[in-house]
C-alpha cells in the first residue's frame, strides 16, 4: 500500500486547542435585529408590516386615554365635556371605585379592614412561597386566616381565637392517637376533640360578644374585587390540599377509598360550575335541618373548592404518573412508609411537575369567581353590571368600568403566573 | 477464556462465611397472572456469602432478589430475612427493608435532593438519626465511595458511575447487614463500570452478604464464592465459581457461558 499518506492518516494531537471567544459580529444588538427581525425577506415584510399596525393601533387609541375624562358625577356631563371627540370617561372609576373595591354595603368607615387584610395576606404568604425565609415564619401564615376572618367579617376576636384553639387541640389529639392506634383512631380523636372545643368555645364567644370586637359585618355585604380576593385565596388554598388528597386517592390500591375519590373527581368535573353554584345557592339549603342557615359565601367556598379540587386531582395524577416506578422501589427499599415516601420523595417531584398545571386551574378559578355575580352576589362584575351599569348615572360605560375589572384581574393573574415561572426555574434541579 | 482474568486485586482476609443464616428461602413460588415467573426456589444465604446471580433475561433473577425485600410479592413458599418471616405484615416488611440495602439498574437517586440528602433521607426519617449524625455518616460513606467533593450537588450532575456510587453509600447510610444488585453496571459505560466494581469489591472485603444480579463474570469469579445460574424461573445450577465456570455441569449452563464468554 504505498499510496497511503501516513501523515494524512495517522494523526496525534499533542497540544489542546484553547477556546476563543466567539467573533465580533456574533454578539450584541445588531446581531439580534438581524437574527430575530430581518433574517430573511419575508421576516423583513412581517417585521415593517407588524410595525404598521402596531403605529396605527396606538394613534387609534391614544386619544382614548390622552382625552380621558376625570372628575364628572356622570356619563351625560362626560359625554359634554367631551364634545363629539374620541375620549374615555374615567370619572366612573372615581365616582364608583369604593363599590368596585369593597361593594355596595360594606361599611365606608371600615375600609381600612380589609385594606390591611390584604397587606397582611402579602406578607404572611411570603413565607410559604418563598423557601428562603426563615421557616419560622410559617406560625404568621398559620394565624392568618384566623386573623384574616376577624378583620373582614368583625364581631370578638374571641371566635376566631376559638376556632384556631380547636384545631391545635385537635391536632395535638390527632398525633397522640395515631402514635397509639393508628391513622383512622386519629382522625375521630381530632373530629371529636376540635368537635368539643368549637361547642364550647361557642358558648364563650357567645357569652363575651363585646370582647376586643370590631364592628360585624355580614357576609351579604361583602362584594366587589374584595369578594373575588377572598373566594379566589380562600378556595385556592384549599383546593390544593384537597385536590391532593384525592389524587393519592385514586392512585390507592384500597377500592373503597378508589371509588370514592373517582365517583367524586368525575361526577364534579362532569357538572358545570354555574350548575354547582345554584345548588350552592337553592338546593343545599333542603339538605340542612330547617333552621340551619349556612352563610351563602362558605356555601360557594365550598362548591368552587370542590370545583377546582377535582381539576387539580387530574393534573396531580399527571404528574404522579410521570414519575418512573424507580422513585417509588427506591423509597420502599430504603424503609420509608407510605407517608414517609409521598411527602418526601413523590410528592415534591410531582408537584414540581405539575405547577403549570396547577397554575392554569388556580388562574381559572379565581376569574370563576365571578360566576357568582349570577347567583346575586355582588362581586365586581355583579357590581358593574347592577348598581353602575343600570344607575341612571352611569348607564353605558362599558369600556372604561369593564376594561378597569380586566386589569384588576390582569394584575393578579399576571403575578401568580410570573410566581409560577420563577418557581419552576428554582426547582429545577437535572442541569445546574 | 480471557474475560475472566481481570486484574482486580482482592483482598479475601475479611471474607470469611459463617455459620448463620442470613437469608432463607423456602420452594418459594410467583406468578405475574397465570406466568409462572419463580418456581419452586430453594435458596440459603449465610452471612458473608457473595452471591453472584446471572442467567438469560427474564429467567427471574431480578424477580428473586426483588421478593427479598419485597418489592415483589411471592405467592408461595417462605422467605425469612435475618429471622424475620417475610409476610403481608407492614411491620416486618418495613423491619426487613431497613436491613437489606438495594442498589438498581437506573440509580434511582432522588433527583430533587442534593446527594448528601439522598444519604440522610432514610436515616432522619427511618431510623430517626439526628440530622448532624446522619450527615457525618453520609461523609463517611461518600467518602468511601469517593465522591466526598459531590455532596451538595444534584444527582443530574453526576455521571452514571457517580450516580450508582452515590446509590451504593446511599444504601449503607442505613447501615445495611445484607446488599442486593439488580445490575448495577448494566446501564453503565465501560469505564464507569470499574469504578463500580472496585467499590462492591470493597465492601465485599469488609465481609457484607452481598447478592448480586449481574453479568460481570470477572467479578463473580474474583469476589463470588458461590455463583447460581437461573433460568426459566429455576435454578439450574450452582457451584463455586471456578468449578461453575470451568467445569459447568448442566447443558444449558454450558450453552449461556460459551454466548456471554465466547466472542
Amino acid at each position: 500500500m504505498s499510496d497511503t499518506h501516513a501523515q494524512t492518516v495517522a494523526f496525534v494531537r499533542e497540544t489542546q486547542i484553547p477556546p476563543a471567544p466567539p467573533p465580533a459580529t456574533e454578539t450584541g444588538v445588531i446581531k439580534w435585529v438581524r437574527e430575530n427581525l430581518f433574517s430573511s425577506w419575508v421576516n423583513s415584510i412581517l417585521t415593517i408590516l407588524s410595525i404598521y399596525f402596531i403605529v396605527r393601533g396606538v394613534i387609534a387609541v391614544y386619544p382614548w386615554f390622552a382625552n380621558g375624562v376625570w372628575g364628572t358625577s356622570d356619563l351625560a356631563t362626560c359625554r359634554q365635556i367631551l364634545d363629539g371627540a374620541t375620549g374615555a370617561c374615567f370619572s366612573v372609576l372615581q365616582d364608583r371605585w369604593r363599590q368596585m373595591i369593597f361593594g355596595i354595603a360594606y361599611p365606608d368607615d371600615q375600609y381600612w379592614r380589609p385594606l390591611l387584610a390584604f397587606a397582611l395576606l402579602l406578607v404572611c404568604v411570603a413565607p410559604v412561597l418563598f423557601s428562603k425565609l426563615p421557616r419560622k415564619l410559617l406560625i404568621l401564615s398559620a394565624l392568618y386566616p384566623f386573623l384574616a376572618y376577624w378583620l373582614i367579617w368583625g364581631g370578638t376576636i374571641m371566635i376566631p381565637i376559638m376556632v384556631m384553639v380547636g384545631f391545635v387541640a385537635g391536632y395535638y389529639a390527632f398525633t397522640w392517637a395515631e402514635r397509639a392506634s393508628g391513622f383512622a383512631a386519629g382522625l375521630a380523636s381530632f373530629v371529636v376533640t376540635a368537635s368539643v372545643v368549637w361547642f364550647i368555645g361557642g358558648l364563650i364567644s357567645g357569652a363575651m360578644p363585646g370582647f376586643i370586637a370590631l364592628q360585624e359585618v355580614p357576609s351579604r355585604d361583602m362584594g366587589g374585587f374584595m369578594l373575588n380576593m377572598i373566594l379566589g385565596t380562600i378556595c385556592v388554598s384549599l383546593s390544593l390540599p384537597l385536590g391532593i388528597v384525592l389524587a393519592l386517592g385514586r392512585q390507592s390500591s384500597m377500592p373503597i377509598i378508589k371509588g370514592i375519590c373517582v365517583v367524586f373527581i368525575e361526577f364534579i368535573r362532569g357538572v358545570p360550575l354555574i350548575t354547582l353554584l345554584f345548588v350552592a345557592n337553592v338546593v343545599l339549603a333542603y339538605f340542612f335541618p330547617p333552621g340551619t342557615n349556612l352563610d351563602l359565601i362558605l356555601r360557594v367556598i365550598i362548591m368552587i373548592t370542590m370545583f377546582s379540587a377535582a381539576y387539580i386531582a387530574e393534573v396531580i395524577r399527571g404528574g404522579l404518573a410521570a414519575l418512573p416506578k424507580g422513585q417509588y422501589e427506591a423509597g420502599d427499599s430504603l424503609g420509608l412508609n407510605y407517608s414517609q415516601s409521598m411527602r418526601l420523595i413523590i410528592l415534591p417531584q410531582a408537584l414540581k411537575i405539575s405547577i403549570p398545571g396547577i397554575v392554569n386551574v388556580a388562574v381559572g378559578l379565581f376569574k370563576d369567581t365571578t360566576l357568582v355575580s349570577v347567583i346575586s352576589m355582588f362581586d365586581l362584575v355583579g357590581v358593574l353590571r347592577g348598581p353602575i351599569l343600570s344607575s341612571t348615572a352611569w348607564t353605558g360605560i362599558y369600556w372604561e368600568a369593564f376594561g378597569f375589572a380586566a386589569l384588576l384581574f390582569f394584575v393578579v393573574c399576571y403575578g401568580i403566573s410570573q410566581y409560577s415561572q420563577w418557581l419552576e426555574r428554582q426547582l429545577r434541579t437535572d442541569h445546574r | 477464556m480471557a474475560e475472566l482474568q481481570t486484574n482486580m486485586d482482592v483482598d479475601t482476609s475479611q471474607m470469611k462465611v459463617s455459620d448463620e443464616v442470613a437469608i432463607d428461602i423456602q420452594s418459594m413460588n410467583k406468578w405475574y397472572g397465570a406466568f409462572h415467573v419463580l418456581r419452586d426456589i430453594d435458596l440459603t444465604v449465610y452471612r458473608g456469602e457473595r452471591i453472584v446471580i446471572c442467567g438469560p433475561s427474564g429467567s427471574g433473577k431480578s424477580t428473586l432478589i426483588r421478593c427479598i425485600n419485597a418489592l415483589e410479592e411471592h405467592q408461595a413458599g417462605s422467605i425469612t430475612v435475618d429471622g424475620t418471616l417475610l409476610s403481608s405484615d407492614l411491620k416486618n416488611i418495613d423491619t426487613i427493608r431497613s436491613e437489606v440495602g438495594m442498589c438498581f439498574q437506573h440509580f434511582n437517586l432522588f433527583p430533587h435532593l442534593t446527594i448528601l440528602e439522598n444519604c440522610t433521607l432514610a436515616p432522619i426519617w427511618v431510623r430517626k438519626t439526628p440530622k448532624k449524625e446522619a450527615e457525618e455518616v453520609a461523609m463517611h460513606f461518600l467518602e468511601k465511595v469517593k465522591i466526598p467533593d459531590q455532596a451538595n450537588k444534584y444527582p443530574g450532575q453526576l455521571s452514571g458511575g457517580q450516580q450508582q456510587r452515590v446509590a451504593i453509600a446511599r444504601s449503607l447510610c442505613m447501615k445495611p447487614r445484607i446488599m442486593l444488585f439488580d445490575e448495577p453496571t448494566s446501564a453503565l459505560d465501560p469505564e464507569m463500570i470499574k469504578e463500580v466494581l472496585d467499590t462492591m469489591i470493597e465492601l465485599a472485603e469488609e465481609g457484607m452478604t452481598m447478592l448480586c444480579v449481574t453479568h460481570e463474570m470477572g467479578f463473580a469469579r474474583q469476589v463470588a464464592n458461590r455463583v447460581i445460574f437461573m433460568d426459566a424461573g429455576q435454578i439450574v445450577e450452582q457451584n463455586e465459581p471456578e468449578e461453575f465456570f470451568m467445569n459447568p455441569k448442566s447443558d444449558r449452563t454450558k450453552l449461556f457461558l460459551s454466548q456471554i464468554l465466547g466472542h
